[in-house]
Protein backbone atom coordinates (compact mmCIF):
# COMPACT_ATOMS: atom_id res chain seq x y z
CA UNK A 1 0.00 0.00 0.00
CA UNK A 2 1.17 3.42 -1.41
CA UNK A 3 2.07 6.08 1.73
CA UNK A 4 2.42 9.98 1.37
CA UNK A 5 4.22 12.04 4.29
CA UNK A 6 2.64 14.82 6.02
CA UNK A 7 3.85 16.62 8.47
CA UNK A 8 6.62 14.83 8.77
CA UNK A 9 4.98 11.56 9.38
CA UNK A 10 4.28 8.82 6.74
CA UNK A 11 0.95 7.68 6.62
CA UNK A 12 -0.98 5.24 4.43
CA UNK A 13 -3.16 6.00 1.78
CA UNK A 14 -4.98 4.55 -0.75
CA UNK A 15 -3.72 5.23 -4.88
CA UNK A 16 -5.82 8.03 -5.45
CA UNK A 17 -4.05 9.51 -2.21
CA UNK A 18 -7.36 8.72 -0.09
CA UNK A 19 -6.14 8.46 3.78
CA UNK A 20 -6.99 4.73 4.63
CA UNK A 21 -6.39 4.89 8.41
CA UNK A 22 -8.29 8.33 9.53
CA UNK A 23 -6.67 7.60 12.97
CA UNK A 24 -3.35 8.91 11.69
CA UNK A 25 -4.51 12.48 10.64
CA UNK A 26 -3.93 15.47 12.36
CA UNK A 27 -4.81 18.84 12.50
CA UNK A 28 -0.99 20.47 11.12
CA UNK A 29 -1.41 18.41 7.98
CA UNK A 30 -4.71 19.67 6.40
CA UNK A 31 -2.73 22.93 4.94
CA UNK A 32 -0.49 20.60 3.47
CA UNK A 33 -3.40 18.21 2.02
CA UNK A 34 -5.18 21.55 1.12
CA UNK A 35 -2.09 23.21 -0.89
CA UNK A 36 -1.82 19.22 -2.92
CA UNK A 37 -5.69 20.09 -3.77
CA UNK A 38 -5.24 23.40 -5.32
CA UNK A 39 -6.21 25.00 -2.05
CA UNK A 40 -4.46 28.20 -1.06
CA UNK A 41 -5.01 28.82 2.71
CA UNK A 42 -7.73 26.89 4.96
CA UNK A 43 -10.27 29.37 6.48
CA UNK A 44 -13.00 28.78 9.33
CA UNK A 45 -15.53 28.06 6.82
CA UNK A 46 -13.06 24.93 5.26
CA UNK A 47 -12.58 23.88 9.51
CA UNK A 48 -16.17 23.99 9.64
CA UNK A 49 -16.58 21.36 7.03
CA UNK A 50 -13.33 19.33 7.71
CA UNK A 51 -14.54 18.76 11.47
CA UNK A 52 -17.97 17.88 10.32
CA UNK A 53 -17.09 15.07 7.77
CA UNK A 54 -14.49 14.08 10.64
CA UNK A 55 -17.32 13.86 12.58
CA UNK A 56 -19.64 12.41 9.94
CA UNK A 57 -17.00 9.35 9.64
CA UNK A 58 -16.72 8.79 13.26
CA UNK A 59 -20.26 8.11 13.64
CA UNK A 60 -21.14 6.42 10.18
CA UNK A 61 -17.99 5.19 9.43
CA UNK A 62 -18.08 6.67 5.49
CA UNK A 63 -18.45 9.94 4.28
CA UNK A 64 -21.03 11.94 3.22
CA UNK A 65 -22.11 13.21 -0.70
CA UNK A 66 -22.08 16.78 -1.36
CA UNK A 67 -25.65 16.61 -1.19
CA UNK A 68 -26.22 15.31 2.37
CA UNK A 69 -23.02 17.53 2.83
CA UNK A 70 -25.53 20.74 2.33
CA UNK A 71 -28.27 19.73 3.79
CA UNK A 72 -26.39 19.13 7.49
CA UNK A 73 -23.44 20.59 7.73
CA UNK A 74 -24.73 24.06 7.80
CA UNK A 75 -22.83 24.95 4.60
CA UNK A 76 -24.69 25.33 1.35
CA UNK A 77 -24.00 22.79 -1.62
CA UNK A 78 -22.67 26.17 -3.68
CA UNK A 79 -20.69 27.33 -0.64
CA UNK A 80 -18.80 23.88 -0.76
CA UNK A 81 -18.29 24.55 -4.26
CA UNK A 82 -16.71 27.79 -3.76
CA UNK A 83 -14.83 26.47 -0.79
CA UNK A 84 -13.85 23.07 -2.47
CA UNK A 85 -14.05 23.24 -6.57
CA UNK A 86 -12.90 20.32 -7.56
CA UNK A 87 -15.74 18.66 -5.73
CA UNK A 88 -16.48 19.03 -2.28
CA UNK A 89 -17.44 15.32 -1.38
CA UNK A 90 -14.16 14.04 -2.49
CA UNK A 91 -11.70 17.23 -2.14
CA UNK A 92 -12.70 17.43 1.17
CA UNK A 93 -12.67 14.05 2.51
CA UNK A 94 -9.00 13.98 0.99
CA UNK A 95 -8.13 16.83 3.27
CA UNK A 96 -9.84 15.43 6.37
CA UNK A 97 -8.15 12.87 5.92
CA UNK A 98 -11.21 10.29 5.61
CA UNK A 99 -11.75 7.32 2.72
CA UNK A 100 -12.99 8.33 -0.29
CA UNK A 101 -16.54 8.68 0.11
CA UNK A 102 -18.48 5.62 -1.05
CA UNK A 103 -21.64 7.43 -2.74
CA UNK A 104 -24.57 5.34 -3.84
CA UNK A 105 -25.89 3.54 -7.07
CA UNK B 1 -55.14 -12.37 19.28
CA UNK B 2 -53.41 -12.15 16.17
CA UNK B 3 -50.21 -9.75 15.22
CA UNK B 4 -51.00 -6.47 13.11
CA UNK B 5 -48.33 -6.15 10.30
CA UNK B 6 -48.58 -2.48 8.68
CA UNK B 7 -47.26 -1.95 5.78
CA UNK B 8 -46.88 1.58 4.34
CA UNK B 9 -47.03 1.84 0.56
CA UNK B 10 -48.65 -0.55 -1.89
CA UNK B 11 -46.37 -0.13 -5.16
CA UNK B 12 -44.18 -2.90 -5.97
CA UNK B 13 -42.42 -4.13 -2.94
CA UNK B 14 -45.29 -3.23 -0.64
CA UNK B 15 -47.74 -5.26 -2.81
CA UNK B 16 -45.54 -8.06 -3.19
CA UNK B 17 -44.47 -8.57 0.74
CA UNK B 18 -47.79 -8.24 1.33
CA UNK B 19 -48.65 -11.33 -0.40
CA UNK B 20 -45.87 -13.16 0.33
CA UNK B 21 -46.59 -12.39 3.79
CA UNK B 22 -49.97 -13.58 3.32
CA UNK B 23 -49.54 -17.14 1.98
CA UNK B 24 -46.76 -17.41 4.91
CA UNK B 25 -49.28 -16.82 7.69
CA UNK B 26 -52.68 -17.14 8.24
CA UNK B 27 -54.93 -15.03 9.25
CA UNK B 28 -55.68 -15.88 13.04
CA UNK B 29 -51.93 -15.64 13.21
CA UNK B 30 -51.71 -11.98 12.07
CA UNK B 31 -54.06 -9.39 10.26
CA UNK B 32 -51.97 -7.56 7.23
CA UNK B 33 -52.82 -3.90 6.47
CA UNK B 34 -51.59 -2.03 3.51
CA UNK B 35 -51.79 1.97 3.56
CA UNK B 36 -51.29 3.50 -0.15
CA UNK B 37 -52.63 7.20 -1.22
CA UNK B 38 -54.52 6.34 -4.39
CA UNK B 39 -55.70 3.43 -6.44
CA UNK B 40 -53.10 3.92 -9.17
CA UNK B 41 -50.55 1.26 -9.25
CA UNK B 42 -48.03 2.28 -11.95
CA UNK B 43 -45.45 -0.02 -14.09
CA UNK B 44 -42.71 1.97 -13.57
CA UNK B 45 -40.28 0.68 -15.59
CA UNK B 46 -42.75 1.28 -18.62
CA UNK B 47 -42.63 4.93 -18.22
CA UNK B 48 -39.16 4.51 -20.21
CA UNK B 49 -41.04 3.42 -23.21
CA UNK B 50 -43.97 5.96 -23.01
CA UNK B 51 -41.85 9.28 -24.45
CA UNK B 52 -40.97 7.26 -27.73
CA UNK B 53 -44.86 6.25 -28.20
CA UNK B 54 -43.86 2.60 -27.52
CA UNK B 55 -45.92 2.10 -24.21
CA UNK B 56 -49.75 3.33 -23.70
CA UNK B 57 -49.77 5.27 -20.75
CA UNK B 58 -53.36 3.87 -19.57
CA UNK B 59 -51.44 0.24 -20.24
CA UNK B 60 -49.15 1.00 -17.29
CA UNK B 61 -51.97 1.44 -14.63
CA UNK B 62 -53.62 -0.80 -12.61
CA UNK B 63 -55.64 -0.94 -9.37
CA UNK B 64 -53.96 -1.22 -6.45
CA UNK B 65 -55.83 -3.60 -3.82
CA UNK B 66 -56.75 -5.51 -7.23
CA UNK B 67 -53.05 -6.59 -6.54
CA UNK B 68 -53.62 -7.77 -3.20
CA UNK B 69 -54.71 -11.12 -1.89
CA UNK B 70 -58.04 -10.96 -0.66
CA UNK B 71 -56.73 -11.53 2.15
CA UNK B 72 -54.90 -8.64 2.70
CA UNK B 73 -56.55 -5.02 4.12
CA UNK B 74 -56.26 -1.77 2.23
CA UNK B 75 -56.72 1.75 3.08
CA UNK B 76 -56.20 4.42 0.99
CA UNK B 77 -55.31 7.33 2.90
CA UNK B 78 -52.58 9.20 3.03
CA UNK B 79 -50.12 8.69 5.37
CA UNK B 80 -49.04 11.90 7.72
CA UNK B 81 -46.51 10.34 10.00
CA UNK B 82 -45.56 7.45 12.50
CA UNK B 83 -45.41 7.58 15.98
CA UNK B 84 -41.74 5.35 16.45
CA UNK B 85 -42.83 5.23 20.75
CA UNK B 86 -46.08 4.75 20.55
CA UNK B 87 -46.52 2.39 17.32
CA UNK B 88 -49.10 4.56 15.64
CA UNK B 89 -48.94 5.28 12.12
CA UNK B 90 -51.08 8.61 11.61
CA UNK B 91 -52.96 8.91 8.12
CA UNK B 92 -55.12 11.78 7.13
CA UNK B 93 -58.43 12.22 8.36
CA UNK B 94 -57.05 11.65 12.17
CA UNK B 95 -57.17 7.51 11.22
CA UNK B 96 -54.70 5.68 13.49
CA UNK B 97 -53.32 2.47 12.87
CA UNK B 98 -51.25 0.43 15.50
CA UNK B 99 -48.92 -2.19 14.98
CA UNK B 100 -46.75 -4.93 16.30
CA UNK B 101 -44.38 -5.09 12.86
CA UNK B 102 -44.31 -1.78 10.43
CA UNK B 103 -42.32 -2.34 7.09
CA UNK B 104 -41.71 0.90 5.40
CA UNK B 105 -42.44 0.14 1.46
CA UNK B 106 -43.18 4.07 0.49
CA UNK B 107 -40.31 4.19 -2.16
CA UNK B 108 -38.52 7.08 -3.54
CA UNK B 109 -39.95 10.72 -4.11
CA UNK B 110 -38.76 13.19 -7.09
CA UNK B 111 -37.98 16.92 -5.88
CA UNK B 112 -37.49 18.48 -8.80
CA UNK B 113 -38.08 21.98 -6.90
CA UNK B 114 -34.77 21.30 -4.91
CA UNK B 115 -32.62 22.03 -8.31
CA UNK B 116 -32.70 25.92 -8.67
CA UNK B 117 -34.29 26.51 -11.81
CA UNK B 118 -35.54 22.86 -12.71
CA UNK B 119 -39.22 23.87 -12.39
CA UNK B 120 -39.29 27.31 -13.66
CA UNK B 121 -39.23 28.91 -17.15
CA UNK B 122 -39.03 25.94 -20.10
CA UNK B 123 -40.78 23.12 -17.77
CA UNK B 124 -42.61 21.01 -19.52
CA UNK B 125 -42.20 22.65 -22.68
CA UNK B 126 -37.81 22.43 -23.26
CA UNK B 127 -36.99 20.79 -19.75
CA UNK B 128 -39.21 17.39 -19.18
CA UNK B 129 -38.87 14.06 -16.95
CA UNK B 130 -39.77 10.87 -17.60
CA UNK B 131 -39.65 9.38 -14.36
CA UNK B 132 -43.59 9.65 -14.03
CA UNK B 133 -46.11 9.49 -15.83
CA UNK B 134 -47.25 13.35 -16.81
CA UNK B 135 -43.80 13.95 -17.68
CA UNK B 136 -43.25 10.73 -19.81
CA UNK B 137 -46.35 11.53 -21.81
CA UNK B 138 -45.38 15.29 -22.33
CA UNK B 139 -42.10 14.64 -23.02
CA UNK B 140 -43.61 12.22 -25.66
CA UNK B 141 -45.77 14.70 -27.41
CA UNK B 142 -42.47 17.00 -27.38
CA UNK B 143 -40.49 14.34 -29.28
CA UNK B 144 -43.45 14.70 -31.77
CA UNK B 145 -42.67 17.83 -32.28
CA UNK B 146 -38.74 17.62 -32.03
CA UNK B 147 -37.27 18.64 -35.82
CA UNK B 148 -33.46 18.78 -34.53
CA UNK B 149 -31.29 20.48 -32.06
CA UNK B 150 -29.08 19.76 -29.17
CA UNK B 151 -31.14 16.85 -26.29
CA UNK B 152 -29.13 16.43 -23.36
CA UNK B 153 -30.20 13.71 -21.10
CA UNK B 154 -29.57 14.46 -17.16
CA UNK B 155 -29.15 12.83 -13.90
CA UNK B 156 -29.11 15.49 -11.76
CA UNK B 157 -27.39 13.65 -8.69
CA UNK B 158 -27.49 10.21 -6.73
CA UNK B 159 -30.00 7.67 -5.56
CA UNK B 160 -31.51 7.48 -8.18
CA UNK B 161 -34.46 4.78 -9.14
CA UNK B 162 -33.03 2.41 -12.01
CA UNK B 163 -29.85 4.32 -12.25
CA UNK B 164 -29.71 2.29 -15.74
CA UNK B 165 -32.88 4.36 -17.36
CA UNK B 166 -31.45 7.11 -18.34
CA UNK B 167 -28.81 5.75 -20.41
CA UNK B 168 -31.68 3.67 -21.35
CA UNK B 169 -33.08 6.99 -22.63
CA UNK B 170 -30.20 7.83 -24.05
CA UNK B 171 -29.69 4.79 -26.77
CA UNK B 172 -33.52 4.82 -27.46
CA UNK B 173 -33.67 8.46 -28.69
CA UNK B 174 -30.49 7.55 -30.70
CA UNK B 175 -33.02 4.26 -32.26
CA UNK B 176 -35.87 6.88 -32.07
CA UNK B 177 -34.29 9.64 -33.75
CA UNK B 178 -32.66 7.41 -36.91
CA UNK B 179 -36.11 5.46 -37.25
CA UNK B 180 -37.33 9.41 -37.63
CA UNK B 181 -34.59 10.37 -40.31
CA UNK B 182 -33.38 13.07 -38.70
CA UNK B 183 -30.67 11.33 -36.17
CA UNK B 184 -28.13 14.04 -38.51
CA UNK B 185 -29.83 16.94 -36.68
CA UNK B 186 -29.60 15.75 -33.20
CA UNK B 187 -26.46 16.04 -31.18
CA UNK B 188 -27.33 13.83 -28.06
CA UNK B 189 -25.60 14.06 -25.01
CA UNK B 190 -25.43 12.15 -22.04
CA UNK B 191 -24.53 13.94 -18.80
CA UNK B 192 -23.75 12.35 -15.05
CA UNK B 193 -22.69 13.57 -11.75
CA UNK B 194 -20.70 9.87 -11.85
CA UNK B 195 -17.14 9.79 -13.28
CA UNK B 196 -18.21 7.09 -15.95
CA UNK B 197 -21.45 5.89 -17.67
CA UNK B 198 -22.32 4.25 -14.68
CA UNK B 199 -20.53 3.51 -11.03
CA UNK B 200 -18.86 0.59 -11.35
CA UNK B 201 -15.83 0.05 -13.71
CA UNK B 202 -16.60 -2.91 -15.68
CA UNK B 203 -20.30 -1.72 -16.35
CA UNK B 204 -19.00 1.64 -16.75
CA UNK B 205 -16.90 0.80 -19.84
CA UNK B 206 -19.46 -1.39 -21.64
CA UNK B 207 -22.13 1.08 -21.61
CA UNK B 208 -19.72 4.15 -21.69
CA UNK B 209 -18.94 2.05 -25.32
CA UNK B 210 -22.24 1.69 -26.17
CA UNK B 211 -23.14 5.31 -26.27
CA UNK B 212 -19.80 5.66 -28.02
CA UNK B 213 -21.05 3.77 -30.95
CA UNK B 214 -24.30 5.38 -31.16
CA UNK B 215 -21.97 8.76 -31.08
CA UNK B 216 -24.14 10.29 -27.65
CA UNK B 217 -21.45 12.70 -26.24
CA UNK B 218 -20.46 11.92 -22.44
CA UNK B 219 -20.27 14.59 -19.95
CA UNK B 220 -18.99 13.17 -16.46
CA UNK B 221 -18.94 14.73 -12.70
CA UNK B 222 -20.94 17.09 -13.38
CA UNK B 223 -23.58 18.17 -10.22
CA UNK B 224 -26.76 19.91 -11.72
CA UNK B 225 -26.53 22.75 -10.15
CA UNK B 226 -28.87 24.75 -11.68
CA UNK B 227 -31.54 24.85 -14.81
CA UNK B 228 -31.98 28.07 -17.29
CA UNK B 229 -34.98 26.88 -19.26
CA UNK B 230 -35.34 30.22 -21.17
CA UNK B 231 -31.22 30.10 -22.33
CA UNK B 232 -31.45 26.45 -22.88
CA UNK B 233 -28.52 25.75 -20.48
CA UNK B 234 -27.87 23.52 -17.38
CA UNK B 235 -25.21 24.84 -14.88
CA UNK B 236 -22.94 22.92 -12.87
CA UNK B 237 -21.77 23.50 -9.32
CA UNK B 238 -18.43 23.86 -10.46
CA UNK B 239 -20.10 26.66 -13.35
CA UNK B 240 -19.32 24.37 -16.37
CA UNK B 241 -22.34 24.79 -18.60
CA UNK B 242 -23.96 22.66 -21.25
CA UNK B 243 -26.42 24.36 -23.72
CA UNK B 244 -29.84 22.24 -25.33
CA UNK B 245 -32.97 22.60 -26.79
CA UNK B 246 -34.46 19.67 -25.02
CA UNK B 247 -33.32 18.83 -21.58
CA UNK B 248 -34.33 15.23 -19.85
CA UNK B 249 -34.04 15.36 -16.57
CA UNK B 250 -34.16 12.81 -13.81
CA UNK B 251 -34.45 15.00 -10.62
CA UNK B 252 -33.15 14.79 -7.00
CA UNK B 253 -35.26 11.89 -5.18
CA UNK B 254 -35.65 11.37 -1.52
CA UNK B 255 -37.85 9.38 0.49
CA UNK B 256 -41.68 10.21 1.37
CA UNK B 257 -42.04 12.94 3.00
CA UNK B 258 -43.55 12.05 6.04
CA UNK B 259 -40.38 10.24 6.94
CA UNK B 260 -39.00 13.56 7.95
CA UNK B 261 -42.00 14.40 10.30
CA UNK B 262 -41.58 11.06 12.02
CA UNK B 263 -38.93 11.51 14.45
CA UNK B 264 -36.50 8.79 14.59
CA UNK B 265 -37.28 6.94 11.45
CA UNK B 266 -35.42 8.57 8.41
CA UNK B 267 -31.89 9.65 7.24
CA UNK B 268 -31.38 13.17 6.21
CA UNK B 269 -32.62 12.60 2.67
CA UNK B 270 -35.82 11.02 3.70
CA UNK B 271 -34.53 7.45 3.57
CA UNK B 272 -35.18 4.67 6.42
CA UNK B 273 -31.64 3.36 7.29
CA UNK B 274 -31.97 -0.02 7.56
CA UNK B 275 -29.62 -3.32 8.26
CA UNK B 276 -28.14 -3.91 4.57
CA UNK B 277 -28.66 -7.45 5.99
CA UNK B 278 -31.17 -8.43 7.68
CA UNK B 279 -33.29 -4.74 6.46
CA UNK B 280 -34.08 -3.93 10.06
CA UNK B 281 -34.37 -0.57 11.56
CA UNK B 282 -31.03 -0.17 13.86
CA UNK B 283 -33.28 1.52 16.73
CA UNK B 284 -36.44 -0.31 16.20
CA UNK B 285 -36.52 -3.90 15.94
CA UNK B 286 -39.95 -4.10 14.90
CA UNK B 287 -39.54 -1.61 11.85
CA UNK B 288 -38.21 -2.41 8.21
CA UNK B 289 -37.58 -1.41 5.04
CA UNK B 290 -37.39 -2.40 1.53
CA UNK B 291 -37.71 -1.49 -1.70
CA UNK B 292 -36.63 2.41 -2.76
CA UNK B 293 -37.91 3.72 0.55
CA UNK B 294 -34.62 1.70 1.90
CA UNK B 295 -31.54 3.91 2.47
CA UNK B 296 -29.35 0.93 1.18
CA UNK B 297 -26.28 0.91 -1.40
CA UNK B 298 -28.18 -1.16 -2.99
CA UNK B 299 -29.90 -0.33 -6.45
CA UNK B 300 -33.14 1.31 -6.41
CA UNK B 301 -34.85 -1.01 -8.49
CA UNK B 302 -37.81 -3.50 -8.35
CA UNK B 303 -35.69 -6.42 -8.93
CA UNK B 304 -34.07 -5.39 -6.16
CA UNK B 305 -37.05 -5.35 -4.00
CA UNK B 306 -38.06 -8.55 -5.63
CA UNK B 307 -35.22 -10.41 -4.05
CA UNK B 308 -35.15 -8.10 -0.70
CA UNK B 309 -38.66 -9.95 -0.43
CA UNK B 310 -37.54 -13.51 0.42
CA UNK B 311 -35.61 -12.18 3.18
CA UNK B 312 -37.66 -9.65 4.70
CA UNK B 313 -40.73 -11.98 4.87
CA UNK B 314 -38.26 -14.92 6.96
CA UNK B 315 -37.00 -12.18 9.28
CA UNK B 316 -40.56 -10.64 9.84
CA UNK B 317 -40.83 -14.08 11.42
CA UNK B 318 -38.31 -14.77 13.37
CA UNK B 319 -38.73 -11.25 14.36
CA UNK B 320 -42.33 -12.20 15.94
CA UNK B 321 -41.23 -15.71 16.75
CA UNK B 322 -38.23 -13.93 19.05
CA UNK B 323 -35.68 -15.89 17.32
CA UNK B 324 -32.78 -13.55 15.83
CA UNK B 325 -32.69 -13.16 12.84
CA UNK B 326 -30.78 -15.13 10.02
CA UNK B 327 -31.77 -14.45 6.46
CA UNK B 328 -29.53 -11.77 4.72
CA UNK B 329 -29.74 -9.97 1.90
CA UNK B 330 -26.79 -9.33 -0.47
CA UNK B 331 -27.79 -6.42 -2.57
CA UNK B 332 -28.67 -8.24 -5.64
CA UNK B 333 -29.80 -6.41 -8.63
CA UNK B 334 -30.90 -7.77 -11.76
CA UNK B 335 -31.85 -5.03 -14.67
CA UNK B 336 -32.20 -5.22 -18.18
CA UNK B 337 -30.92 -2.73 -20.40
CA UNK B 338 -32.07 -1.51 -23.30
CA UNK B 339 -30.44 -0.52 -25.83
CA UNK B 340 -32.23 0.12 -29.21
CA UNK B 341 -32.71 -1.53 -32.45
CA UNK B 342 -34.61 -4.56 -30.79
CA UNK B 343 -31.25 -5.21 -28.12
CA UNK B 344 -30.89 -5.03 -24.51
CA UNK B 345 -28.23 -6.34 -22.21
CA UNK B 346 -28.46 -7.80 -18.85
CA UNK B 347 -26.27 -6.80 -15.76
CA UNK B 348 -26.23 -9.13 -12.63
CA UNK B 349 -24.50 -8.11 -9.16
CA UNK B 350 -24.43 -7.43 -5.38
CA UNK B 351 -23.16 -5.49 -2.90
CA UNK B 352 -19.56 -7.17 -3.27
CA UNK B 353 -19.60 -8.33 -7.10
CA UNK B 354 -19.88 -5.44 -9.80
CA UNK B 355 -21.85 -6.06 -13.14
CA UNK B 356 -19.28 -8.48 -14.55
CA UNK B 357 -19.80 -10.47 -18.46
CA UNK B 358 -20.54 -14.15 -18.55
CA UNK B 359 -24.02 -15.99 -18.84
CA UNK B 360 -26.93 -15.61 -16.68
CA UNK B 361 -28.31 -17.48 -14.17
CA UNK B 362 -25.53 -20.57 -15.24
CA UNK B 363 -23.33 -21.00 -18.23
CA UNK B 364 -25.95 -21.81 -20.81
CA UNK B 365 -28.44 -18.41 -19.51
CA UNK B 366 -28.68 -14.98 -20.91
CA UNK B 367 -25.83 -13.32 -22.27
CA UNK B 368 -24.52 -10.69 -19.32
CA UNK B 369 -23.24 -7.15 -20.40
CA UNK B 370 -23.35 -7.86 -23.88
CA UNK B 371 -26.50 -6.95 -26.04
CA UNK B 372 -29.02 -9.61 -27.88
CA UNK B 373 -31.97 -9.65 -28.90
CA UNK B 374 -32.87 -12.82 -25.96
CA UNK B 375 -31.97 -10.01 -23.51
CA UNK B 376 -34.84 -7.38 -25.10
CA UNK B 377 -37.70 -10.41 -24.86
CA UNK B 378 -36.13 -10.78 -21.56
CA UNK B 379 -37.04 -6.88 -21.23
CA UNK B 380 -40.23 -7.02 -23.00
CA UNK B 381 -41.44 -10.80 -20.57
CA UNK B 382 -40.50 -8.46 -17.57
CA UNK B 383 -43.74 -6.78 -17.71
CA UNK B 384 -45.85 -9.79 -17.67
CA UNK B 385 -43.91 -11.40 -14.69
CA UNK B 386 -44.20 -8.20 -12.72
CA UNK B 387 -48.06 -8.16 -12.70
CA UNK B 388 -48.46 -11.91 -12.64
CA UNK B 389 -45.21 -13.29 -10.61
CA UNK B 390 -43.66 -10.49 -8.73
CA UNK B 391 -46.24 -9.03 -7.43
CA UNK B 392 -48.11 -11.95 -6.04
CA UNK B 393 -44.80 -12.50 -4.49
CA UNK B 394 -43.89 -15.88 -6.30
CA UNK B 395 -40.50 -16.46 -6.96
CA UNK B 396 -38.60 -16.03 -10.63
CA UNK B 397 -38.51 -19.80 -12.56
CA UNK B 398 -35.06 -20.94 -11.79
CA UNK B 399 -33.51 -17.58 -9.69
CA UNK B 400 -33.15 -17.14 -5.71
CA UNK B 401 -32.73 -14.29 -3.81
CA UNK B 402 -28.75 -14.56 -3.79
CA UNK B 403 -26.80 -13.24 -6.47
CA UNK B 404 -25.60 -16.59 -8.92
CA UNK B 405 -21.61 -16.51 -8.88
CA UNK B 406 -21.71 -19.68 -11.63
CA UNK B 407 -21.76 -18.22 -15.11
CA UNK B 408 -19.99 -14.76 -14.91
CA UNK B 409 -16.40 -14.21 -15.50
CA UNK B 410 -13.94 -12.23 -13.32
CA UNK B 411 -11.94 -9.42 -15.58
CA UNK B 412 -9.81 -7.39 -14.40
CA UNK B 413 -9.71 -3.87 -16.41
C1 LIG C 1 -38.33 5.24 -15.55
C2 LIG C 1 -38.14 4.09 -14.65
C3 LIG C 1 -37.71 2.86 -15.14
C4 LIG C 1 -37.52 1.77 -14.32
N1 LIG C 1 -37.11 0.59 -14.86
C5 LIG C 1 -36.92 -0.50 -14.05
C6 LIG C 1 -36.54 -1.76 -14.60
O1 LIG C 1 -36.38 -1.92 -15.81
N2 LIG C 1 -36.35 -2.80 -13.75
C7 LIG C 1 -36.53 -2.68 -12.40
O2 LIG C 1 -36.33 -3.65 -11.68
N3 LIG C 1 -36.89 -1.48 -11.85
C8 LIG C 1 -37.10 -0.40 -12.64
N4 LIG C 1 -37.49 0.81 -12.10
C9 LIG C 1 -37.53 0.96 -10.64
C10 LIG C 1 -38.77 0.38 -9.99
O3 LIG C 1 -39.92 0.84 -10.61
C11 LIG C 1 -38.76 0.79 -8.52
O4 LIG C 1 -37.52 0.49 -7.96
C12 LIG C 1 -39.84 0.07 -7.74
O5 LIG C 1 -41.10 0.40 -8.23
C13 LIG C 1 -39.72 0.39 -6.27
O6 LIG C 1 -40.79 -0.13 -5.55
P1 LIG C 1 -41.20 0.51 -4.16
O7 LIG C 1 -42.34 -0.30 -3.69
O8 LIG C 1 -40.02 0.66 -3.29
O9 LIG C 1 -41.70 1.98 -4.52
P2 LIG C 1 -42.99 2.37 -5.36
O10 LIG C 1 -43.39 1.27 -6.27
O11 LIG C 1 -42.71 3.70 -5.96
O12 LIG C 1 -44.16 2.50 -4.27
C14 LIG C 1 -44.18 3.47 -3.26
C15 LIG C 1 -45.61 3.70 -2.89
O13 LIG C 1 -45.71 4.49 -1.70
C16 LIG C 1 -46.83 5.35 -1.82
N5 LIG C 1 -46.65 6.51 -0.93
C17 LIG C 1 -45.59 7.35 -0.86
N6 LIG C 1 -45.80 8.29 0.09
C18 LIG C 1 -47.03 8.05 0.61
C19 LIG C 1 -47.81 8.69 1.62
N7 LIG C 1 -47.39 9.77 2.28
N8 LIG C 1 -49.03 8.17 1.90
C20 LIG C 1 -49.49 7.06 1.26
N9 LIG C 1 -48.79 6.41 0.31
C21 LIG C 1 -47.57 6.91 -0.01
C22 LIG C 1 -46.85 5.74 -3.29
O14 LIG C 1 -48.13 6.14 -3.70
C23 LIG C 1 -46.39 4.46 -3.97
O15 LIG C 1 -47.45 3.66 -4.40
C24 LIG C 1 -37.73 1.91 -12.92
C25 LIG C 1 -38.17 3.13 -12.40
C26 LIG C 1 -38.38 4.22 -13.24
C27 LIG C 1 -38.85 5.52 -12.66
Amino acid sequence: MPTATYAGTAVPVDDEGFFTDPGRWTEPMAEQLAREQGIGELTDRHWTVIRFLRAQYAAQGTGPTVRVLGKTSGVSVKELYQLFPKGPAKTAAKIAGIPKPRGCI
Amino acid sequence: MGKHIVILGGGTAGTMTANRLRRTYDRHECRITVVDQDDDHLYQPGLLFVPFGLAQPHHLVRSRPRQLDAAVDYKQARIERVDLDARVVHLAGGIRLTYDVLVVATGATLLPEETEGLTGPGWGEKVFTFYDLPGAVYLHHALERFDGGRVVIDVADLPVKCPVAPLEFAFLADWYFQRCGIRDKVHLTYVTPLDGAFTKPVAAKALGGLLKDKGVELVTEFTLGEVDGVGGRLVSYDEREVPFDLAVVVPLHGGAEYVGRSEGLGDELGFVPVDPHSLQHPDRPEVFAIGDAAGLSASKAGSVAHFEGEVLVHNIGRFLDGKPLDASFDGHANCFVETGFHKALLIDFNYATEPLPGHFPTAVGLPLLKESHANHLGKLAFEWLYWHSLLPGRGLPGIGSAMPEHGKHHVSD
